[in-house]
């Protein structure tokens, strides 16, 4: 018990000092839990995510868009690769984060739970979704712990990248056609409100923030990034000559920050709890590819265990 | 050469660029549908980068196919403007995914042959398809590794995955004949030196898929007939689904740009 409290103050010490928590380090159990479930879910969102962009890349307008676009969604799958590496540093392996992922009890970024329906939404995931997340991930470049740390400096890099390609999306098709200026206002519209939502719970209700700030897992609360996000995109929209979807969204020079309207709040508890329009069918298809693949993983074993058994002959 | 063949020249250069980047199009596009339905995350990101480098090369291509032609269709006038008709790649790149072991045979039928042909390639009279050709031709060396071990692990592996593999080799077999399909186009760039005689790769090719087949302990199919046509633009049923697919956005907005 002593020693629990000595070791305790020790990683306080450290968290104080601003030095990085590291794999063989002693960590409180519920710090290590947080994390895990944090990174975890982090990394699923990754791979998810890959569902609802993946949906346009055979459609894509032109060539460089689709080289761009398959480029982006493999960029996804690798951030999801190494975050599933900072967990398993964490004592939990890869197999047992995504059985938690299909069996429902890890969750993703609820933002992937909506659908992908046209050409813009390409544009609109890349600008306010990646946008959002960087907000978050900038932030996790400076979480306590060094491999989720890390992790992040690379990750953040690309995401800022896709960013880019997002508005750039959406500022071709603003400047098109007015069927395509419609397209990008339609896209705007849909995606406004469940990228505001991705920045979890109002302070006041967010079980888990406090904590994670204690620990230094997280740097900013839930709603000091949500207002970042709405100051810094709100120009970006208006250089676009879209409308934000918010009635009470104004500009508030004592603050100097917008003011904006109410999240639907039941919609948002709905779709974290699998009732959004696409909860079922994200992690069908998760399901769905993992069993298809069964007989290849089985025989990329089998034929490992194989060779190694002949490697042994060899050097007996 | 004689002063006719100035045209003729020029239309035959452009019917073998259309081959060749038809042939890494719809291949990419094929491998691009497996994006997020790989057996395991790091396949998927392989696909995928394979995938791009055959979109990557397919832009390549088609934009020097544009060129030739003279008329100034772009890369995406080429790609998107066409039908089915007027694709030129071979019928075994547009066959369906089906499951990994079909996808994966298809890659060994198609990649072998690819990199015999870039190698040769590199070699070209022609400068800018020479520089092509060995830029693509490092890319086709490692997914010709890709898929050779993936067949050795599939063929070596389980059972169930030599059957499933095995299977992939036997139904595509067919298909395999028109990668070596020639018209009057490769006749005057062979003897120009700006293309291998493709149909001399098709022993060389032969013997190789049985190497990696033997080891791999699977068996060549040892049907003799083969489909054909894709050199006269008559494709299997699956071509005018996946070109509709692709070209879905794009014809339903004549004219804009993305």
């Amino acid at each position: 018990m002593e020693n629990t409290i000595q070791l305790e103050e020790l990683f306080d010490a450290k968290l104080e000092r601003g030095e990085f928590i590291e794999p063989k380090d002693w960590m409180p159990e519920k710090y290590r839990k947080t994390l895990i479930r944090q990174i975890s879910q982090h990394a699923h969102s990754e791979v998810i995510g890959m569902q609802p962009e993946g949906n346009w890349i055979t459609r894509a307008p032109s060539l460089r868009r689709k080289a761009v676009l398959l480029a982006k969604v493999q960029d996804e799958g690798g951030h999801g690769l190494y975050l599933y590496s900072a967990c398993e540093t964490l004592g939990i392996s890869r197999d047992e984060v995504i059985q938690q992922l299909q069996s429902g009890k890890a969750k993703y970024s609820s933002i992937f739970n909506y659908p992908t329906l046209t050409w813009a939404d390409m544009g609109a995931i890349g600008w306010l979704v990646d946008g959002a997340a960087i907000m978050n991930q900038v932030m996790l470049q400076r979480t306590s712990y060094g491999p989720y740390s890390r992790a992040m400096v690379r990750i953040c890099k690309e995401e800022s990248f896709h960013q880019r390609q997002g508005y750039e999306i959406m500022c071709v098709l603003a400047k098109g056609s007015p069927e395509q200026k419609a397209m990008a206002q339609d896209a705007l519209n849909r995606w406004w409100w469940p990228t505001l939502m991705m920045f979890g719970p109002k302070d006041a209700e967010s079980s888990n923030s406090a904590e994670s700030i204690k620990w230094k897992i997280k740097r900013e609360t839930n709603d000091e990034l949500r207002q970042k996000f709405v100051d810094r995109t709100v120009p970006q929209a208006e250089h676009l000559g879209l409308t934000v979807p918010d009635k009470d969204l104004k500009w508030n020079a004592e603050r100097n920050s917008y003011d904006f309207g109410e999240i639907d709040w039941e919609e948002f508890w709905n779709v974290v709890q699998g009732n959004g329009p696409c909860n079922k069918v994200r992690i069908e298809n998760h399901v769905r590819a993992h069993e298809e693949g069964k007989w290849v993983r089985e025989a990329a074993a089998a034929y490992a265990a194989k060779k190694a058994k002949a490697a042994q002959v060899q050097v007996a | 050469m004689p002063a006719m063949s100035e045209t003729s020249h020029t239309k035959a250069l452009f019917e073998i660029l259309l081959r060749l980047g038809d042939n890494s199009l719809v291949l990419g596009h094929r491998l691009s549908e497996w994006c997020s339905k790989g057996p395991i995350l790091e396949e998927d990101l392989a696909l995928a980068n394979i995938s791009l480098d055959c979109i990557g090369q397919a832009r390549l291509l088609l934009t020097y196919a544009g060129e030739t032609e003279g008329k100034g269709r772009s890369e995406d006038d080429l790609a998107y403007g066409r039908l089915s008709a007027d694709y030129r790649n071979a019928l075994l790149v547009e066959m369906p995914n089906g499951d990994f072991g079909v996808t994966i045979a298809r890659q060994l039928y198609y990649t072998v042959f690819a990199d015999l042909l870039y190698s040769a390639l590199r070699q070209s009279t022609d400068a800018q398809l020479a520089g092509i050709a060995a830029k693509a031709h490092k890319e086709i060396q490692y997914h010709l590794r890709h898929c050779t071990e993936w067949t050795l692990r599939l063929g070596d592996g389980t059972e169930e995955s030599n059957r499933r593999i095995q299977k992939g080799f036997d139904e595509l077999w067919a298909y395999t004949g028109d990668l070596f399909a020639t018209t009057e186009a490769d006749t005057q760039l062979v003897q120009a030196g700006i293309i291998p005689d493709v149909a001399a790769l098709q022993a060389a090719w032969k013997t190789q898929i049985e190497n990696i087949l033997s080891q791999a302990t699977l068996t060549l199919p040892q049907g003799t007939w083969m489909q054909k046509g894709s050199r006269q633009g008559i494709h299997t049923e699956h071509l005018s689904y996946l070109l509709g697919e692709m070209q879905s956005l794009t014809r339903a907005y004549p004219g804009a740009s993305w």
